[in-house]
């Protein structure tokens, strides 16, 4: 255990001496939620809302005149069609579209339902959900006034908004970026850190010197994966308390299930690097292989940039081996949703049989290599 | 007690599928003797060393080092050993003590055994002002003799050098050598491969591998007179030029 310790000791020296790299290890994951965080709330002002609808009616202009005051939305133009809208969101003239149905003012009044529809542009998911939630939020506003003119009557009136995104219809939550850089981030630390930091001793031979000493292979690398474990815990520590101070992210659900499932993620992404130590003989194929074959496969198929479910369907089972995919999934659903460990009970299972695997094959293969 | 064997081997064979890159080899090493173990690139002198070392286990054949069984006691051997290398020797992120100490631990002796050693051995080397020094900076021939008396520090009964002065200018090569024969002294065994044919004389027999097996193994002196040479380099030409094998 001594000789154990001594290894610990050294790794740590190895990282700490390297300034620069430990500045960017720590310094990574503040930029990337700061990055992420702004590129995604930028303040939603003047929102050009078009109309569709008739505006002799009285209850789409008392709509109208609602939005009109409302700060954060201006109507721009009135259209008696919705094919006239594609035009609009293409060349970039309206954010928002409000489609009333025909006598909207007499099917709320006379039949007590009426439908009215908010047409988002979704190629700019982020502000196109909030927009479409400012006008939701007016017209809710109208439902009150009109739920308590018929107060104590028997009559009722509603409308029932439908929303609907053009060209995204997935549309990303603007929560998404916080679970999909923690997956990166941890990924990244883990398997590229102690990829190359392994491979850096088999380049320098190094390997070979720990090898004839009497400690044990294994113990090796698992000296070699506790300094990891530890700096992308401080990652995790700095990620979620930016999200939660900085980006106003909720952490819903219970931290010690968030903990344990980021755990077994560590564990999956150490496998992984170990996996790619026993490959790559030079660092920089460790680094390549880590790049190129890990961070660019995560970054688009763990749904942080694209939806998964707007992929190929192809595509979308080529997404499910990727193990941040299901991390990002269950940290999205604890923090977000704020389930339990009965909603995520499935990923979990998929994670940790990952895990499991990827740790038996790669030091099944590590042991051969020596 | 002057012929008792720290190394024994017994028809030591190791393949690498259809490849015997140790052929039947059998010798005996000395307690505290200098014996070179030379041999041209790919002749098989690194995998029989590894197998010494117990880094790897030999397809067939038998042997004994420091009394340890090859085959099925290679933690022991591990455990009594040093080794020291020119293409690798230290860690140069961390500094001279910290290497000191590294070494020290993974040997499993005690933080004041440690503190006495490296003082003792920054003493002998004349490198007490360099302690906080990054392995990195220092010279060649500082880090060759530092990675040496590392390799010393557990007091192991053998030391295996792989080509230990690769690089090494000739004044650090004498010293380095100098330093070899007073661990010997001590009655450490060495054991010690070179490309250099004039280190090959200060050793006490050496052995020379040609295509997996041993050539010829005696004592430098009776080497030269059984081919008729005036130094070991015309012995080793004689004796490698029969190589069948491509490096």
């Amino acid at each position: 255990m001594k000789e154990f310790g001594s290894f610990v000791k050294k790794e740590f020296r190895h990282i700490f001496r390297d300034k620069r790299t430990m500045l960017i290890v720590l310094i990574m994951p503040i930029v990337q939620i700061v990055l992420f965080g702004f590129a995604i709330s930028t303040e939603i002002n003047n929102a050009r809302v078009d109309i569709v609808g008739d505006v002799q009616d009285p209850s789409v202009r008392r709509i109208m005149e609602r939005i009109e005051h409302n700060d954060y939305l201006q109507v721009m133009k009135v259209y008696r069609s919705v094919e006239d809208i594609h035009a609009r969101f293409k060349k970039g003239q309206a954010d928002v579209a409000v489609c009333f149905e025909r006598n909207f003012d007499e099917r709320l009044h006379k039949q007590g339902m009426a439908s009215v529809r908010v047409i988002g542009d979704g190629s700019d998911p982020n502000s196109a959900q909030m927009i479409v939630n400012y006008v939701v939020g007016v017209l809710n506003d109208e439902q009150n006034d009109i739920s308590l003119k018929y107060v104590g009557e028997n009559e009722t009136a509603g409308m029932t908004p439908t929303i609907q995104y053009m060209y995204n219809p997935g549309v990303l939550s603007s929560y998404n970026f916080v679970p999909g850089v923690m997956g990166l981030i941890l990924m990244l630390i883990c398997s590229m850190m102690t990829a190359i930091s392994i491979v850096k001793e088999k380049e320098f031979g190094t390997m070979e010197l720990l090898l004839v000493s009497p400690v044990k292979p294994l113990w090796i690398i698992v000296s070699k994966a506790i300094p990891y474990l530890f700096l992308s815990s401080v990652n995790l520590l700095t990620i979620l308390l930016l999200s939660r101070f900085v980006m106003d992210v909720p952490i819903r659900g219970s931290i010690l299930l968030l903990c344990f499932v980021s755990l077994i993620f560590i564990l999956a992404s150490l496998s992984l690097g170990l996996l790619i130590s026993v490959i790559s003989s030079t660092q920089r194929t460790a680094l390549l292989i880590s790049g190129m074959g890990l961070t660019m496969p995560t970054m688009i198929f763990s749904g942080i940039i694209f939806p998964c479910e707007s992929m190929p369907v192809l595509l979308q089972y080529f997404s499910d081996i990727i193990p941040a995919k299901w991390y990002i999934i269950m940290v999205k659903k604890i923090m977000i949703e704020g389930v339990g460990l009965g909603y995520i009970y499935n990923e979990l299972l998929i994670l940790s049989l990952m895990s499991f695997v990827l740790l038996a094959v790669s030091i099944r293969l590590f042991r051969k290599r020596l | 007690m002057e012929n008792e064997n720290v190394i024994e081997v017994r028809n030591l064979t190791k393949k690498f599928g259809h490849f015997t890159a140790v052929d039947h080899i059998s010798f005996e090493v000395h307690k505290g003797e200098i014996f070179g173990f030379l041999g041209a690139n790919g002749a098989g002198k690194t995998t029989a060393m590894k197998i010494l070392c117990g880094l790897s286990r030999p397809t067939s054949g038998e042997g004994k080092v420091n009394g340890y069984d090859i085959n099925r006691e290679q933690e022991k051997i591990k455990r009594n050993i040093g080794y020291m290398s020119q293409r690798f020797s230290l860690y140069p992120d961390l500094k001279v003590w910290e290497n000191i100490r590294l070494f020290g631990g993974i040997y499993g002796l005690s933080s004041s055994t440690i503190r006495a050693k490296s003082e003792a051995m920054l003493r002998y080397l004349q490198m007490e002002n360099l302690r906080n020094e990054l392995v990195g900076r220092l010279p060649l021939g500082w880090k060759q003799k530092l990675a040496f008396s590392i390799a010393l520090i557990h007091e192991p009964s053998i030391v295996f050098l792989d080509e230990p002065t690769g690089g090494v200018d000739p004044e650090t090569r004498r010293m380095f050598w100098e330093m070899i024969y007073a661990t010997a002294e001590q009655g450490t065994t060495i054991f010690v491969t070179t490309h250099y044919m004039d280190e090959a004389e200060y050793c006490d027999r050496v052995s020379i591998m040609v295509d997996g097996v041993i050539a010829d193994l005696d004592s430098p002196a009776a080497l030269k007179q059984r081919y008729h040479a005036t130094d070991m380099d015309s012995v080793f030409r004689q004796l490698a030029v029969k190589a069948q094998r491509k490096e």
